[in-house]
């Protein structure tokens, strides 16, 4: 599987709070959800946002709340894949859950700037700038967590294995 | 090589003689946890396994606290869906308001959580039962489907980081003003993937409700879980509150920690952190002048019975500030109750602060007390991320109920040692 699209850039701790304000969350439509995403952090977002768009992020991604309406309304908003130097936990679990593509790569994280074009293998866990032609390698996911993600993430495994 | 406290709780559950960190496994689940945000995701999730039973009626707890009692349509047909599915699954532990309270306040007082127990929440803060030496961890909708429906779950065995605490607080500092020195101190991902593990003689020093506040908040270090080591304080509140048999686990001596911190209680001053992050921590004396508009006092944070008696210790014969709301939240219907028979609400109502029926609320910025732009709050409540309580540019300033009270009669961020 693949990814190709332009970055779009924040800095640490981005909390699930500003990624989805809490004053959203009596629904859970995730397209509904998607139209607020990002909105106290940048009220921008969601104009800009193209479908295949990568968010870069720093440390700490996710941080706070563990609505998993936060992982939702970035994938409803069409964004491909996240990738930041790290995650907060229950975020990087709820990520792999509902098949939000992340990758943990603390170098690419850095470097690569917004506006930037990418490319993400996520089988390899690779990623290339494709502005600067400068390729990084994020961390593979453990054999169980790929399992989940082939899956299409927890439920359906659990069907599966079940 | 010896196992942390959390360890030796995660390999008795994973059915292991030992586990070791970085390892991944599946645990056997005492108690599966949601809300009224994230049960109506888990619900849905729930549904497409294609199950017509839970895995056990009893080890569910469905509580509908954040938006509750509800606050406009879409969130009533969000209850709606709790209640539908709790009753049709038979789920005993669902509470109504009316019996509800905040969540991490309710299920230690129904004696639902006992030493020794693996617990997930579809909450961030589920960590809090960490105070009763319970392993709990904060989860998303559909981990807590997959428990609901399985009673297990996948855990990467977490390092630690050992919180060794001596000496005894001071007068007017508790939990909430050690657990902000020390995500100061290590950051809001100084703790990340990791328990934080609290020991030493400093913990006998600390009420249980101290031990809440302090678990509560391991999150915000970017904890996996915060726990305490069981000790005759714990037994005790195990006993009036619980019926179930519980298993008190300890660290061996040669358990391994990634790293180890004293932290001398005496030291301790009154400590507030500043927005936007749990970690901006400063001590009372290095605040400055910071007008406010608000104080809150409850949360699953410091909503307990301790909390409003400290609140009302500080508020006893004094007036809020003319440009102050004042909004108290006992947590749980028992603390409302309790706190009504000890005339607490006499001092509150004479102060001229509001006492709200139990809700996380204005916490998240849901109902009952949200900031306009440009104003300023300070909440005994446990994160003050931008917009936490409202507008975007308004402020969330961190800090214990002491704090908060002589805040609230000063009109500015104030210790009560301030007072005349």
């Amino acid at each position: 599987m693949n990814a190709k699209g332009k970055v779009i850039k924040y800095g640490n701790n981005v909390d699930t709070d500003v990624i989805i304000p809490a004053r959203y969350l009596n629904t859970s439509d995730p397209a509904e959800l998607a139209s607020h995403c990002m909105e106290d952090l940048d009220a921008g977002f969601i104009s800009k946002v193209k479908k295949g768009d990568v968010m870069v992020a720093g440390k700490n991604f996710g941080c706070g709340s563990s609505r998993e309406h936060a992982p939702i309304s970035i994938k409803a908003s069409g964004i491909s894949c996240v990738i930041a130097e790290t995650f907060a936990r229950i975020f990087y679990r709820n990520s792999i859950n509902i098949g939000l593509p992340i990758i943990e790569c603390p170098e690419a994280a850095i470097d690569i700037k917004d506006s930037d074009e990418v490319e993400i293998d996520f089988d390899k866990g690779s990623i290339k700038n494709l502005t600067t032609g400068k390729a990084y390698q994020g961390q593979p996911f453990p054999e169980f967590m790929q399992e989940i993600i082939s899956a299409d993430g927890l439920i359906n495994y659990i069907k599966k294995t079940k | 090589m010896g196992m942390t406290m959390t360890q030796k709780i995660l390999a008795a559950h994973a059915g292991l003689n030992s586990v070791k960190p970085g390892q991944l496994i599946k645990a056997k689940l005492d108690m599966v946890l949601g809300n009224d945000i994230t049960s109506p995701v888990a619900i849905k999730e729930f549904d497409k396994v294609g199950l017509d039973k839970v895995f056990d009626i009893n080890k569910i707890a469905i509580v509908p606290d954040h938006f509750t009692p509800n606050k406009d349509i879409k969130s009533a047909e969000q209850v709606k869906i709790c209640r539908e599915f709790s009753k049709k699954m038979g789920i005993v532990n669902f509470f109504e308001v009316g019996q509800m309270g905040v969540e991490h306040a309710l299920l230690p007082e129904k004696g639902l959580v006992v030493p020794g127990d693996v617990v997930i929440g579809a909450d961030s803060h589920t960590c809090t039962y960490g105070a009763l030496g319970a392993f709990s961890t904060g989860i998303g909708s559909t981990d807590m489907a997959a428990g609901m429906a399985t009673g297990e779950a996948w855990f990467k065995v977490p390092e630690a980081i050992k919180f060794k605490l001596k000496g005894k607080p001071r007068k007017w500092v508790g939990g909430k003003d050690v657990i902000l020195h020390i995500i100061g101190m290590i950051g809001v991902d100084g703790a990340l993937y990791k328990s934080m593990e609290f020991t030493g003689e400093g913990c006998r020093e600390l009420s249980m409700d101290d031990r809440f506040t302090i678990a509560n908040m391991a999150i915000e270090a970017g904890a996996k879980n915060g726990i305490f080591e069981v000790d005759e304080k714990t037994e005790e509140y195990v006993k009036e509150h619980s019926v179930r048999a519980y298993t008190a686990y300890k660290a061996d001596e040669d358990a391994e920690y990634c790293s180890a911190y004293e932290i001398d209680l005496d030291t301790i001053k009154p400590t507030v952190a500043f927005p936007h992050l749990p970690e901006n921590a400063r001590t009372i004396d290095n605040v400055g002048d910071i007008k406010i508009h608000q104080v809150v006092i409850g949360s699953c944070t410091n909503g307990r019975i301790e909390d409003m008696r400290i609140a009302a210790e500080v508020l006893k014969g004094r007036k809020v500030h003319g440009d102050v709301r004042c909004i108290i939240i006992p947590a749980t219907q028992k603390i409302w109750k309790q706190a009504m028979n000890e005339g607490l609400f006499d001092i509150f109502i004479d102060s001229g602060a509001a006492v709200s029926t139990p809700t996380c609320g204005p916490c998240l910025g849901g109902h009952m007390g949200i900031l306009a732009k440009g104003e300023r709050a300070v909440s005994t409540t446990n994160r003050n991320f931008v917009g936490r309580m409202g507008h975007p540019e308004s402020e969330v300033y961190l800090a214990s109920p002491a704090i908060a009270a002589a805040s609230a009669i000063l009109g500015k961020i104030a210790g009560p040692e301030e007072l005349d």
